[in-house]
């Protein structure tokens, strides 16, 4: 390829833009600039996507520079067919935050600003780290722009949830950081990624890390029993902070899982999988029961995150061509619809300031153009043929009841509690006579609105009804993480 | 003594000489009319530098000196590094509180000096009554200056406590000392540990003599049962001299540690390397979870500095190279970020006698927006979130305990950072999500906004690109092992 260091550009370019935002004078002018230097990274992250080599397992764009040489640690940078997919999804997200907070977020811009860019820089580095230490360092710094996101501007009780939210996940990711420095001892004193998957480690040293690594992972999926921070971090984040939480931070504890646990850890994962494929089939029915209870349209999508992560999780260890490809689009679909399903309830919460389902009715009448697409995308979270989210449960589920009849039926039953509450969403809110919260100011969505919307429903349909590109670029990628689990011999 | 021997141990201890005259002319300036506290803080800065100076140019030449009293090796010269650091950046600091408080005097400076030169023995010396000199040149001096604002109380309570139990813990040591000079008919670590060689005596007097150095030294670093005076003198203490104990004096009492625990002069038996064990993992307990309902702000910090003692101790747990590097790596990481998050808490002191609550940080973010954000760095480098120079002291300790195959004492570890994350977090919520009373109106002079300056690149640097330090750290490690 080109001898450009792409994606040092992709990383750096809106890590310079959260150092130059401060210089700037007019909020207009921040938030101008934000957007042109987010969208700029999405095209960017679109040309990487057109000039990668589909056929190829390896990783591509690859950057090596020393950085610890002491410790055998460097910054190491690559992509493959998996991650190329997380980065695409990052940065469109990320210019859609902006555009969404345009109006809503009118205190503290630059601030406010800064973090966008700055965890835009810090997400990218996620999916593309091949060295354990940046990928842990960029991991956890994340932290701290997302908290003050949720503090700064959150709602109500926005200090109580960012609190919590940042605590979980740190206690998680302290696990993470012992399990990978057990790693770097067993594996020859590297922390390049690469070298360590090609290392047969001890049974018993796998299974640790693992249960360390699936502390860090489990936390962020999230999956049942740690997920009861994000009900309250997603009610209290402001939009932008929903859509990145639910659109890309939830996608890190799966993308752990795929990116260390099964390739590094294969004996242990085989190994633990019964455990994981409970706590998935429990996350599943589990979250769609609490989301079914729910009066708030913001915590209702929270929990139906839980259930649909679950099925993330579910489709990982089936180890299973079906259930595996499936988990990666279900990851990529719940980034795009539930991102689309708080960018709605951010837009709708702008006019009327409320959050509860009840004071709704008939939003097609009074708002067609609003009512029309959240109503795409609520099918599409419902994974209704044609749209996105049907692909990626059906391979899963399919890859499922090839391993566990039973996990399989939860899936099943998942689905249907999903239908359910979803469609009770859609009645109550869409249908019906107009009913709107006292003092509200009903506009249909302006051009602003409608250019954040139109990118999300682009994927909604493009990949359910032609998902084959997506599915070639992967193939490669993930046929070659079906070998590094294959030497650990069928357990099943 | 040979003359050459004479001059060779002169030039070889001329730091500390340069250190002491400095002092005594500081203390001269000071009795003119009208001493300038400019010129006296600038002579201090000056003459550390020129001691930095000579220090680094005797790098190259390591030598023991003093009839085998005094070492001037890699391991000494990168500690007095952190001292000099350490002091400058108290001098620096020093200035504007003195005159907040109205206690602008010589002494201050001469005193601060006096200290510097106590810590410096401290890490040269080899020989315990070497030793204990520096460390009663260095306690004493800091005891004035922890009584310094004559007209406080709690000052002058910090300062009578410290007094009290810096003698008894004082006493505890020496009576260790005496011991084991009784055991070895010795003082000299060489002698000691050829004397005292392992499987040579395992007397209940040597037990006794080892109890008695271990629990002085612990009173030193301020590790749980030893730690009550730390939040109380913490707290009354000149804020500058708070930041001065945490990181001068800290660094110079673990040196001490790792000299000791070098030579294998104490039998490193299964039992004591255990009962270390549990002291750290009580440490960290201890301070992590005290500091979560301080309301002081130096308060919290001293409970946040017993916590870091405890982290310190996992690396003397982890002994080896990798243990003594990762000490001497996060007490350098520690000056910097403990001494920014002083120079904050300086700035916002509006007088000692009002107390420094922690509510004074509220609304800081929109007030002094550059100043919130520092202290923010500040505070998660304290708190050890990447990508600051305090993850990486962690990183590195964590490092060493598990290559020693100390895993579980790493996840121990590991929790109760994140326990001890909250504490730090609760400031930054103060300053960025919440409002103040009545907005604070700061001044940065230069010399502070120097301090926060060079505290910062340090903080960011030791976590961006740690390579250097962790070269320096490993290289003096390694040569005092050898």
């Amino acid at each position: 390829m080109s001898g450009l260091p792409v994606l040092s550009i992709l990383i750096l370019l809106p890590a310079a833009g959260a150092v130059a935002v401060p210089f700037l004078r007019s909020r207009d002018a921040v938030r101008w600039f934000t957007l042109l230097v987010l969208l700029a990274d999405f095209l960017l992250a679109v040309w990487i996507l057109a000039v990668f080599d589909p056929a190829s397992a390896e990783m591509q764009f690859r950057e090596t520079r020393i950085w610890v040489p002491a410790l055998n640690m460097g910054y190491r940078l690559g992509i493959d067919g998996i991650s190329v997919w997380f980065v695409l999804l990052t940065t469109l997200l990320g210019w859609i935050c902006v555009l969404a907070s345009w109006r809503a977020i009118a205190e503290r811009v630059k601030e406010f600003m800064t973090c966008l860019l700055a965890i835009q820089a810090m997400m990218v580095g996620v999916f593309c780290a091949l060295d354990l230490v940046l990928f842990y360092v960029l991991w956890e710094v994340m932290l701290v722009p997302m908290y003050l996101i949720i503090g700064i501007w959150g709602g109500g009780s926005r200090v109580y949830a960012a609190l919590k939210f940042f605590l979980y996940t740190l206690a998680g990711s302290l696990l993470f950081l012992v399990g990978l420095l057990a790693l770097y001892f067993a594996g020859g004193r590297t922390f390049d990624m690469l070298a360590l998957m090609a290392v047969e480690y001890p049974f018993r040293l796998q299974v640790w890390v693992f249960l360390a690594f699936l502390v860090a992972f489990a936390v962020k999926v999230p999956m049942v029993p740690v997920h009861t921070w994000l009900p309250d971090a997603h009610v209290q984040a402001p939009t932008a902070g929903s859509i990145i939480l639910a659109g890309v931070l939830l996608k890190m504890g799966a993308y752990g899982f795929l990116r260390f646990s099964l390739p590094m850890l294969p004996d242990a994962s085989q190994y633990l999988a019964p455990l994981m494929i409970t706590l998935s089939a429990a996350a599943i029915v589990y979250g769609g029961l609490l989301a079914l209870a729910q009066s708030d349209i913001k915590k209702l999508i929270a929990y139906s995150s839980v259930s649909h992560m679950g099925f993330v999780t579910l489709g990982l260890f089936t180890f299973e061509v079906n259930g595996m490809s499936g988990a990666v689009i279900q990851m990529f679909n719940h980034g795009i619809t539930t991102g689309a399903l708080f960018l709605f309830v951010g837009l709708i919460y702008e006019r009327t300031h409320s959050r509860e389902i009840a004071a709704y009715g008939g939003m097609i009448k009074a708002v067609p153009l609003f009512g029309v697409l959240f109503a795409a995308f609520l099918l599409a979270s419902m994974a209704v043929p044609g749209t996105n989210g049907f692909i990626g449960e059906i391979l899963v589920l399919a890859g499922t009841f090839g391993v566990s009849g039973w996990a399989g039926t939860a899936g099943v039953l998942g689905a249907l509690i999903g239908a359910a509450y979803l469609l009770g969403l859609y009645r109550q809110f869409l249908l019906g006579p107009v009913k709107v919260p006292e003092g509200s100011v009903m506009q249909d969505m302006c051009r602003r609105e409608l250019a954040c919307a139109a990118p999300l429903l682009l994927f909604v349909f493009w990949f359910g009804l032609y998902p084959k590109p997506f599915l070639t670029i992967l193939e490669p990628s993930l046929d070659h993480l079906m070998t590094q689990l294959a030497p650990a011999g069928a357990v099943q | 003594m040979e003359m050459t021997s004479v001059t060779a141990s002169v030039l070889a201890s001329g730091p500390e000489i340069i250190i002491i005259l400095a002092a005594c002319t500081v203390l001269m300036l000071s009795l003119l009319p009208r001493p300038n506290r400019r010129l006296l803080a600038g002579l201090s800065l000056l003459m550390i530098g020129l001691a930095a100076g000579m220090s680094f140019g005797l790098v190259g030449t390591p030598q023991t000196v003093y009839s085998g009293m005094f070492a001037v090796d890699p391991f000494s010269t990168y500690f007095k590094m952190v001292l000099y650091l350490g002091t400058a950046l108290t001098v620096l600091m020093s200035g504007g509180y003195l005159a907040t408080e109205k206690a602008v005097k010589g002494e201050y400076y001469a005193l601060l000096l006096c200290a510097l030169a106590g810590a410096m023995i401290m890490v040269s010396g080899t020989d315990l009554v070497i030793i204990y000199v520096g460390l009663e040149l260095q306690a004493l001096s800091v005891y004035v200056l922890v009584g310094f604002l004559k007209t406080h109380g709690r000052s002058n309570e910090a300062a009578l406590k410290y007094v009290i139990l810096g003698a008894f813990s004082s006493g505890l040591l020496l009576f260790g000392l005496s011991l084991f000079y009784g055991l070895a008919g010795a003082t000299q670590l060489q002698a000691l540990q050829a004397a005292l060689a392992p499987g040579g005596t395992s007397s209940p007097l040597l037990v006794l003599a080892t109890l008695f150095l271990v629990i002085g030294l612990l009173f030193k670093i301020g590790a749980v049962p030893f730690h009550m005076w730390v939040p109380d003198i913490y707290e009354g203490a000149p804020s500058p001299i708070t930041g001065f104990m945490a990181a001068v004096g800290k660094a110079a009492a673990f040196a001490v540690v790792l000299r000791i625990l070098m030579l294998d002069l104490v039998v490193l038996d299964p039992v004591w390397r255990s009962s270390v064990a549990v002291v750290a993992v009580l440490t960290m307990a201890t301070g992590s979870l005290a500091a979560l309902v301080q309301d002081n702000i130096k308060r919290m910090l001293a409970y946040s500095a017993v916590a870091h003692a405890g982290f310190l101790m996992l690396g003397l747990i982890a002994g080896g190279t990798g243990g003594l590097t990762s000490v001497m790596l996060y007490l350098l990481i520690y000056t910097f970020m403990t001494l920014g998050l002083f120079a904050v808490v300086i700035l916002l002191n509006k007088g000692a006698e009002l107390g420094e609550p922690i509510s004074a940080f509220a609304g800081l973010a929109r007030s002094h927006a550059g100043l919130a954000a520092m202290a923010l760095v500040f505070l998660f480098s304290l708190a050890g979130i990447p990508p600051t120079g305090g993850f990486f002291a962690k990183f590195y300790v964590l490092m060493a305990l598990i290559e020693a195959g100390n895993a579980e004492l790493a996840v121990i570890a590991v929790l109760f950072s994140a326990v001890a994350a909250w504490f730090y977090l609760r400031i930054i919520m103060l300053m960025y999500m919440q409002e103040a009373e009545e907005p604070a109106k700061i001044r940065i002079s230069p010399a502070m906004q120097l301090v926060l300056l060079i505290a910062l690149a340090g903080t960011l640097l030791t976590g961006v690109l740690p390579a250097w330090f962790l070269g320096a750290a490993q290289a003096a490690a390694a040569a005092g092992l050898g």
